[in-house]
C-alpha cells in the first residue's frame, strides 16, 4: 500500500480506510495484533485485515460488516484528522488540472495545513516529481511529515517549517507550479516567482475573501504574471430517490353528472391517483462557498 | 538528449512536426507544425515556418504575406496614457457619429501595413467621444479595439488544461459538452496516476483519453474501449506525447467484450480475407502468445522489421510483369503483417482486461452509460474508483439505480459542478456576466468485492438491522433492498 501505488492485499503497516456507510469513513493503521472499535463491533487486524484483499467485506464482532478500502487521496480528504480548514476534492481537482500537474512536476505549496491537497499533488506528480511544502506552524509541519512517511510518499516531498511570506520556499528556479493557501498571498508572490522555473510555470492562490483576491491579483500583475483567471467552483450533489406525486381530482367532467367512471366507488381517491417517478433531489444545504481560485502564468524570464 | 549542444532551452524550442496550440486572446487552436502549410485561425491565414526554432510561449505578429514575426517582449505597451477622462457618461450620446474613420479608411490603413497597435491609436485619435469617456470606459474601449485589430498569436505547448479549454470553447459538441472543471473532477475522482491500469471509454474526440494519458505520464497502461470500426484519437494526438506514451496505450472493441467475458474470444481466425494461408497464421500464433503474458509496453519494432527486409529485396533488372507480381506480393505481405499486428494488439489488450484487475474506469460518451458501465465494471479490481460522465442526469440516475440493485459498488455519488469566473479589477470586481449553464453530470463510486458468502442469493436476508437502517437513513437513496 502507498498513496501513489495500488496493491491488492492489506499488509502489516498499511493504512486502510474502513467504510462504515455513506459519508462515514475511518482511517486505520494496520498493525499485527491491534484492534479497532467501530459501531458494528471490533475489527481484529491480524485476522480481519492482514492478508485480506482491499475492497473486501469484513464482519465485525457484533455481526455488522464494513468494507475495507485501499487509501486514495480522495478518501483521505474525507477522513483525515483536521488540524486546519482543508481543501476538498472539487477545488483540488480544478487546482490539479489548471496547474497542469502531471508525473514529474515539481510543485511548491504553502501552507501544508492538514495535508489534504498535498496528498493529491503527490499522487499526481509521482513517481518522478517533487513537492516542496512549507508550513509556518511547527507542530503541523512535523505531523504532516510523519503522515507522509506512514503513507509511503516521503521520498517525494520536502516539508519545511518556515514562513513563506518571509523566507519563501527555500528553492529557486525549480518549480513548474506554485500553490498558495495563506492569509496574505500577495506577500508571497515574489517568493513564488523566484521558486518557479526560468521557462515559466503556473501559480494558484486560494482565498476565501474577495479582498485577498484583489490584492493578490494586483501583486501578480505588477510582477509580470499573465493570463490571470479567478474562478469559483461548487459541487452540487443529487440524491437519487423515488418520489410519489399525487394527482388532484378535478371533479366530474361536463355532462357526466355524478357518476365518476375511474375513481374507486366509495369516493376515496383511487390507488392510481398518483404518479411515482425516479428523480434526484438536491440536499437541503450545500457548501455555498469554499474559496476563490486565482490562477496565473509566469512567463519565461 | 538532456544536454543538447549547450542550449539549455533545447527542449523548449518549437520544431517541425510538433503538435502545438495557437492562442489569440482566449481562443485556442491545436495544430501540427508543418513547413509551408497554411494555417487559418480567427479568420487570418499564415505559415508557421518562422515559429520553428523559437521558444514555446513566444508571441508572434502576423506580417503581411502571412509570415510570423516574434514580437518584442515589451510589457509597457499602453496606448497613450489617458490624460483626459470624463466623470460619467451623461454627455455620451450614441448617434453613430463618434468615430470619424469609416470602414474603408480602416481597410486602407490595414492595406498600408499599419500594425494593430497603430490602428487602435488612429481609432482613438479619431473618436470624438473618447476623451469624455470615464477612465474605466476608455480602458474597456482600448481592450475591445485591441482584440479586434491586433493579431498577436502565441504558440503554446499543449496540455490537458489548454485542450480542454479549447474544445469547450470551440467545439463543445465534439466532446459531449464536457466542461473542463468536470474533466478535472473525473481525473481526480478516478485517482488517475502513474503506474495504474485504466480503462477508458469515451466519445470525446480523444480529449479524455489524452488527459488520462497525461496524468499517467507514460507509466502503466491505458485500455481504450471503442465502439464501431476503430478508436477516435484526434484529441489525444494533439497532446503531442512522446512515442513511449503510445506504447502504453491499448485498444479493444466493445463488440468483442461479450466474447472476452464468456471466454470465447477468438484471436485466431480474424476476418482474414481469402483465407490466407491458414498454416502461417497458426505458426505465428506461437510467438504472439508472449505479449499475452508480458502484456504492456511490448514493442512494435518486432513486426516492422520483416516489413523493411521485404522491401529491400529489390529486383535489379525486372520486366514489368515481374514488378507487378512483386508489388502484388508485397501488398499481400503488408496486409498480412498489418492483420498480424492488429491481431497481436487485440491479444495484448485482451490479456490486460482478462485479469479483471483494472485500477480504474473512466466513461464519457454519447452512448447510454448504463450498459457500458455495468459491462466494463466487470474488468475492474475491488476497491478501485470509477467515474462516468453523461450530459444528461436521467441516464446516470438509471446507472445509480442498477448499481444499487446489483451491488459491487459503494460510495455512489451523482454530482455536477457550478463554475463561475470573476473579473478582478480595482473597484470593478464582479462575476463575469456570462457563465456556463451546466458542465454535465458525473456518477462516481468505488468497486468492492462481490459478496461470496452466499453465492446465488443477491443479498443476505439476515443483514444486520442496525446497518441497514443506518444506510437507508444516511444514503437518502431509495431502499437498497431488492
Amino acid at each position: 500500500m502507498s498513496f501513489v501505488e495500488y496493491s491488492e492485499f492489506i499488509r502489516d503497516g498499511d493504512v486502510a480506510i474502513v467504510f462504515l456507510g455513506h459519508d462515514s469513513l475511518m482511517p486505520v493503521k494496520v498493525q499485527s495484533g491491534a484492534q479497532t472499535q467501530t459501531r458494528y463491533g471490533v475489527i481484529r487486524h491480524s485476522t480481519d485485515l492482514i492478508g485480506q484483499r482491499f475492497g473486501s467485506k469484513v464482519t465485525c464482532s457484533k455481526g455488522g460488516w464494513v468494507y475495507v478500502l485501499h487509501p486514495t487521496p480522495e478518501l483521505w480528504t474525507v477522513c483525515l484528522p483536521h488540524r486546519t480548514q482543508i481543501l476538498y476534492t472539487t477545488d483540488i481537482a480544478n487546482i490539479t488540472l489548471m496547474l497542469e500537474l502531471k508525473p514529474g512536476s515539481v510543485v511548491c505549496e504553502s501552507g501544508t495545513g492538514s495535508g489534504s491537497l498535498s496528498h493529491a499533488i503527490l499522487r499526481t506528480i509521482a513517481p518522478t516529481g517533487h513537492l516542496h511544502t512549507v508550513e509556518f506552524h511547527a507542530q503541523r509541519a512535523e505531523k504532516a511529515a510523519q503522515e507522509f512517511r506512514e503513507h509511503k510518499v516521503s521520498h517525494l516531498v520536502t516539508v519545511k517549517n518556515q514562513d513563506v511570506c518571509k523566507e519563501g520556499f527555500g528553492v529557486t528556479g525549480v518549480a513548474d507550479a506554485v500553490f498558495l493557501d495563506i492569509p496574505s498571498p500577495w506577500e508571497a508572490i515574489t517568493h513564488a516567482k523566484r521558486a518557479l522555473k526560468r521557462k515559466g510555470g503556473r501559480l494558484c492562490s486560494f482565498s476565501p475573501c474577495m479582498e485577498q483576491v484583489q490584492r493578490t491579483c494586483e501583486a501578480l500583475l505588477s510582477l509580470g504574471f499573465e493570463e490571470l483567471c479567478t474562478m469559483e467552483v461548487l459541487l452540487q450533489t443529487h440524491d437519487v430517490r423515488t418520489v410519489s406525486l399525487p394527482l388532484p381530482d378535478f371533479g366530474p367532467k361536463d355532462g357526466q353528472s355524478e357518476t365518476t367512471p375511474n375513481p374507486a366507488p366509495d369516493g376515496t381517491p383511487s390507488a392510481h391517483a398518483s404518479v411515482t417517478c425516479r428523480t434526484a433531489t438536491p440536499p437541503r444545504e450545500i457548501a455555498g462557498h469554499t474559496g476563490y481560485l486565482t490562477f496565473a502564468t509566469k512567463p519565461r524570464d | 538528449m538532456a544536454d543538447n549542444a549547450g542550449d539549455p532551452d533545447a527542449e523548449c524550442r518549437i520544431s517541425d512536426g510538433d503538435y502545438v496550440v495557437l492562442k489569440r486572446g482566449d481562443v485556442f487552436k491545436a495544430v501540427q507544425i508543418q513547413k509551408k502549410s497554411k494555417v487559418v485561425f480567427e479568420k487570418q491565414w499564415f505559415h508557421l515556418d518562422n515559429a520553428i526554432g523559437e521558444l514555446y510561449g513566444t508571441t508572434f505578429e502576423i506580417a503581411p504575406g502571412g509570415t510570423l514575426q516574434p514580437r518584442k517582449p515589451k510589457h509597457t505597451e499602453s496606448t497613450t496614457e489617458a490624460k483626459e477622462a470624463g466623470m460619467d457618461n451623461r454627455h455620451i450620446v450614441d448617434d453613430g457619429k463618434s468615430q470619424k474613420l469609416t470602414r474603408e479608411d480602416i481597410e486602407t490603413l490595414k492595406e498600408q501595413g499599419l500594425k494593430g497597435q497603430e490602428i487602435v491609436q488612429q481609432l482613438i485619435d479619431n473618436s470624438t467621444t473618447f476623451r469624455d469617456k470615464t477612465e474605466f470606459a476608455q480602458e474597456k474601449y482600448i481592450k475591445k479595439k485591441k482584440k479586434k485589430y491586433e493579431s498577436n498569436i502565441t504558440v503554446l505547448k499543449p496540455s490537458a488544461r489548454i485542450l480542454a479549454l479549447m474544445y469547450h470553447g470551440r467545439e463543445p459538441g465534439k466532446i459531449c459538452h464536457l466542461r473542463y472543471d468536470t474533466l478535472a473532477q473525473m481525473l481526480t475522482l478516478g485517482n488517475i496516476h502513474a503506474g495504474s491500469k485504466i480503462i477508458v471509454f469515451e466519445t470525446c474526440a480523444g480529449l479524455v483519453l489524452g488527459s488520462v494519458m497525461e496524468r499517467m505520464g507514460g507509466y502503466g497502461s491505458v485500455i481504450q474501449m471503442y465502439p464501431g470500426g476503430g478508436p477516435t484519437r484526434a484529441g489525444m494526438e494533439s497532446f503531442g506525447f512522446p512515442s513511449h506514451f503510445h506504447d502504453t496505450l491499448h485498444d479493444f472493441p466493445l463488440c468483442k467484450v461479450n466474447a472476452l467475458l464468456a471466454g470465447t474470444l477468438d484471436l485466431e481466425c480474424k476476418e482474414t480475407e481469402a483465407s490466407e494461408t491458414n498454416g502461417s497464421s497458426e505458426k505465428l500464433s506461437g510467438p504472439a502468445e508472449q505479449p499475452l503474458i508480458g502484456a504492456q509496453g511490448d514493442t512494435e519494432e518486432g513486426n516492422s522489421e520483416p516489413q523493411s527486409m521485404e522491401v529491400s529485396t529489390d529486383p535489379a533488372e525486372s520486366t514489368e510483369k515481374e514488378e507487378r507480381e512483386k508489388r502484388k506480393e508485397l501488398r499481400a505481405q503488408e496486409k498480412k503483417i498489418k492483420m498480424e499486428e492488429k491481431r497481436r494488439r487485440l491479444a495484448a489488450a485482451a490479456a490486460l482486461l482478462e485479469g479483471r484487475n483494472a485500477d480504474g474506469l473512466v466513461i464519457a460518451s454519447r452512448f447510454h452509460p448504463c450498459p457500458v458501465l455495468l459491462e466494463l465494471l466487470k474488468f475492474v479490481a475491488p476497491s478501485r474508483p470509477f467515474v462516468v460522465y453523461c450530459q444528461y442526469r436521467e441516464a446516470l440516475i438509471e446507472c445509480y439505480t442498477k448499481l444499487r440493485e446489483q451491488g459491487g459498488a459503494i460510495s455512489l455519488r451523482l454530482t455536477d459542478s457550478w463554475l463561475r469566473h470573476y473579473q478582478v479589477l480595482p473597484n470593478r470586481t464582479h462575476p463575469v456576466l456570462l457563465m456556463s449553464g451546466g458542465g454535465g453530470y458525473l456518477l462516481s463510486g468505488i468497486t468492492v468485492a462481490a459478496d461470496v458468502s452466499k453465492p446465488g442469493a443477491p443479498q443476505r436476508p439476515e443483514e444486520p438491522a442496525a446497518k441497514r437502517m443506518k444506510l437507508n437513513k444516511t444514503d437518502s437513496s431509495c431502499t437498497s433492498s431488492s
